[in-house]
């Protein structure tokens, strides 16, 4: 039945390549592929490769603490853990990627979840779970050796420092000009001060109180911005450029990760978890509802490199800009940290680590359709920045009306008073045309009239959590670069030192204020450059968690399973190689970054650049350079990883010695099997 | 009169979940289990609990792009 239905979604989709196509197509056919995947594929992993036995106690049973090890019921750990790995990730890269047509995208988010994404954080959810919940990084350790886990750590800390950077970059970019935005946003930071106050002393730990509370206040914080945007004496004092608002991001990311957890962190975080699932259920009734037709073309011309977004061809580039929708590193960071710990039975880690990653992937999906029902010249004004399309609006109206999308200015600016903006010109970043999406969405079928404040509320929902993992990605930077300045001279590693805390801090800060810095002074938009850098990064790690798992899974018999990690794994290193191969040696401009370089210096030595952007080309030229090392290093990193595990596994096979891994040792479950 | 209690049933249960799932009854059963499975042990308040379970779940990488 569930078949007949996905294979039916799936054939409509073929058939109308060249004609919109509603999005319930789309959205059906992603629900029933992820119900088979996780019906068959997922159940046939968890049996045959990964043996999963429920009879086998795991270490929430074993050192159960009431703490951090405790047997949690499977739909409770499953809440955690998607609460844990869904962040923006997935709704920015699938915006991103929609420059290509909404095919390339949606089909890499399907096929990528259910054999890649969805495999490996159950994978390495399993293995943690046997290693008594140990991190990714001591797994590399102890089942590769110590060049898999220096790399593991490096790559953790590179991919922080990048995917704060442009995380926060998408929120300046939001915020910029916008005074009912960045007023909004602002307003967040008061509120979760006050929850925390609530949540520590007035009603300790009554979360959900003080989760409705909060939530009541920001909603009342996205009405009260409108009104600041009415008001002539208010709204100057919030309507800013880039550069300043990029300065409050960074003040505000080592504030924040300096000030204890209870009184800003904890309580964004509970913040945004409430508003991140209210939200993804609305929008998933909102296009059940109005299943609105998908105005982008199934592939555009910009699939040759050409894209205005971002360049390079659609291999390997979609396969980079959508990683966390499909298979994310990061999530094995998150699969082998608390999440194992809490897991009362082997057999739970198919919901947790296959499910919870299939939901993401929906999430994914539903970014994509927020992005393509736009009017595809809309949807490129929005997101191409000043320096491709021109920064007069006449100017860039024209020039994406003449790449065959129509758009005028008039239209722009309609759709902008619709959405109390004073311009959606360039708005680059994926959050405003992610909000104007998602406020055309709930605008139709929640109430005509409320767009702008379904706008902001957008934006403000955005950036809540995207705040969230720049306070915590800086705070966990800060212990790994604590641990790390800790063998050099002991006192750095005290967490409680004040003189440690804050220059360690201080430093991590400067690590992506200096990138989201560059981003902002860009006239490309930056995100151009630093997404895919975060891409290679990212799916770098996971493919570093893939070598892990492939490594122990050898020793499984027969040793042919390790194929449904080492595929996977073999993809993954073709993709993330050819993009970094591509943007080190590429002679296009808009795809390498020594390229790149080479050009904007040329243009800067034969005066042929304007005063204001001469000015800032010597950074830029650096920056480029920089990234290409970057990426170099990226890719030497991945090929080492995998050279280790191939010589590993090649041991193995042959029945030489090896690290003897951390497995523990079998001992039964006092939990009947499937009670829990 | 059944329909009404399957209903209320329900929304307990759902009650239940959304309390475990947010941890807004993480100190319940920390006293609970701590009360069960080392009587001699002192128990904390409840802010001192919420206060290690932050710093606790803060410490290490849980939340992702």
């Amino acid at each position: 039945m569930l078949a007949t239905i996905g294979a039916l979604a799936l054939c409509v989709i073929g058939v109308h390549r060249h004609e919109p196509i509603n999005a319930l197509w789309i959205l059906t056919a992603a629900v029933c592929v992820y119900l088979l995947g996780y019906r068959f594929y997922g159940a046939w992993i968890a049996a045959r490769v990964l043996s999963v036995d429920a009879t086998r106690a795991t270490p929430a049973e074993r050192n159960e603490n009431g703490r951090d090890f405790v047997p949690t019921h499977r739909w409770i750990v499953f809440g955690h853990h998607f609460a844990a790995i869904a962040g923006p990730g997935p709704l920015v890269g699938p915006t991103l990627a929609a420059q290509f047509g909404y095919l390339p995208g949606t089909l890499w988010i399907l096929a990528g979840a259910v054999l890649g994404g969805c495999v490996q954080d159950m994978t390495i959810l399993l293995l943690s779970t046997r290693r008594n919940g140990s991190s990714l990084g001591q797994m590399a350790r102890d089942e590769l050796g110590p060049v898999g886990g220096i790399a593991a750590l490096t790559g953790t800390f590179a991919i922080m420092v990048i995917l704060i950077a442009v995380l926060g970059l998408v929120v300046v970019n939001a915020m910029k000009h916008s005074p009912w935005a960045t007023s909004t946003v602002l307003s967040t930071i008061p509120v979760a001060l006050f929850i925390g106050l609530y949540l520590r002393i007035v009603r300790p730990g009554r979360v959900i109180e003080g989760s409705l509370l909060g939530a009541a206040l920001v909603l009342l914080g996205v009405i009260a911005g409108g009104w600041v945007n009415q008001s002539p004496t208010l709204r100057p004092l919030f309507d800013h450029p880039g550069l300043p608002l990029a300065g409050c991001v960074i003040a505000y990311g080592w504030i924040a990760a300096i000030l204890p957890v209870w009184l800003l962190l904890a309580p964004r975080d509970y913040l945004s978890t409430f508003l991140k699932l209210g939200t993804v259920i609305a929008l998933a009734i909102a296009i059940v509802i109005m299943h609105p037709l998908i105005k982008m073309p199934a592939l555009t011309q910009f699939t040759d490199g050409s894209g205005p977004l971002f360049g390079g061809k659609v291999f390997p580039f979609v396969f980079i800009t959508i990683a966390c929708g499909s298979v994310s590193g990061f999530h094995a960071l998150i699969a082998s940290g608390t999440t194992p710990k809490l897991i009362s039975s082997e057999g739970d880690v198919r919901l947790v680590g296959y499910g919870a990653m299939a939901l993401e992937a929906l999430v994914a999906i539903m970014a994509m359709i927020a992005a393509t029902l736009l009017d595809p010249g809309v949807f490129f004004a929005i997101n191409v920045g000043t320096g491709i399309a021109g920064a007069a609006p006449d100017a860039a109206a024209a020039t994406i009306s003449s790449w065959g999308f129509p758009v005028t200015v008039q239209e722009m600016q309609a759709l902008a008073r619709q959405m109390g903006e004073s311009s959606l010109f360039a708005r680059t970043g994926g959050a405003p045309s992610l909000a104007v999406g998602m406020a055309s969405i709930f605008g139709t079928t929640f109430g005509r009239g409320l767009a702008s404040l379904w706008y902001h509320f957008a934006i403000m929902f955005e950036a809540v959590f995207i705040l969230t993992t720049v306070d915590a990605g800086t705070r966990v930077a800060r212990f790994m670069l604590q641990d790390l300045l800790g063998q050099l001279w002991r006192p750095m590693a005290r967490t409680s030192w004040y003189p440690a805390v804050l220059s360690s801090s201080a430093l991590v800060v400067a690590a992506w204020g200096y990138f989201l810095y560059i981003g902002v002074i860009d006239p490309n938009g930056g995100v151009n450059i630093l997404w895919p850098l975060f891409g290679i990064a990212n799916q770098m790690l996971a493919a570093i968690a893939l070598s892990i798992a492939t490594g122990i899974l050898v020793k499984a018999r027969p040793p042919r399973y390790a194929l449904v990690t080492a595929l996977p794994l073999a993809w993954l290193t073709i993709v993330t190689t050819t993009a970094a191969w591509q943007k080190i040696v590429s002679t296009d401009a808009r795809v390498g970054f020594f390229a790149a370089a080479r050009d904007l210096a040329g243009q800067l030595a034969s005066g042929k650049l304007s005063p204001d952007r001469a000015a800032v080309a010597p950074q830029l030229i650096f920056n480029q350079r920089l990234d290409g090392w970057l990426t170099l290093f990226f890719a030497g990193l991945l090929w080492l990883v995998i050279a280790d595990t191939a010589r590993l596994s090649i041991r193995r096979l042959r029945g030489l010695p090896t690290p003897r891994g951390s497995e523990n040792p079998y001992r039964p479950s006092r939990f009947q099997a499937g009670e829990s | 009169m059944s329909k009404l209690r399957l209903l209320g049933g329900a929304a307990r249960n759902l009650w239940r979940w959304l309390r475990a799932a947010s941890g807004d009854d993480a100190y319940e059963r920390y006293v609970a289990h701590t009360s069960q499975a080392h009587p001699a042990r002192p128990v904390l308040s409840a802010r001192a609990f919420y206060d290690e379970r932050q710093r606790r779940k803060w410490s290490g990488i849980n939340r992702c792009c």
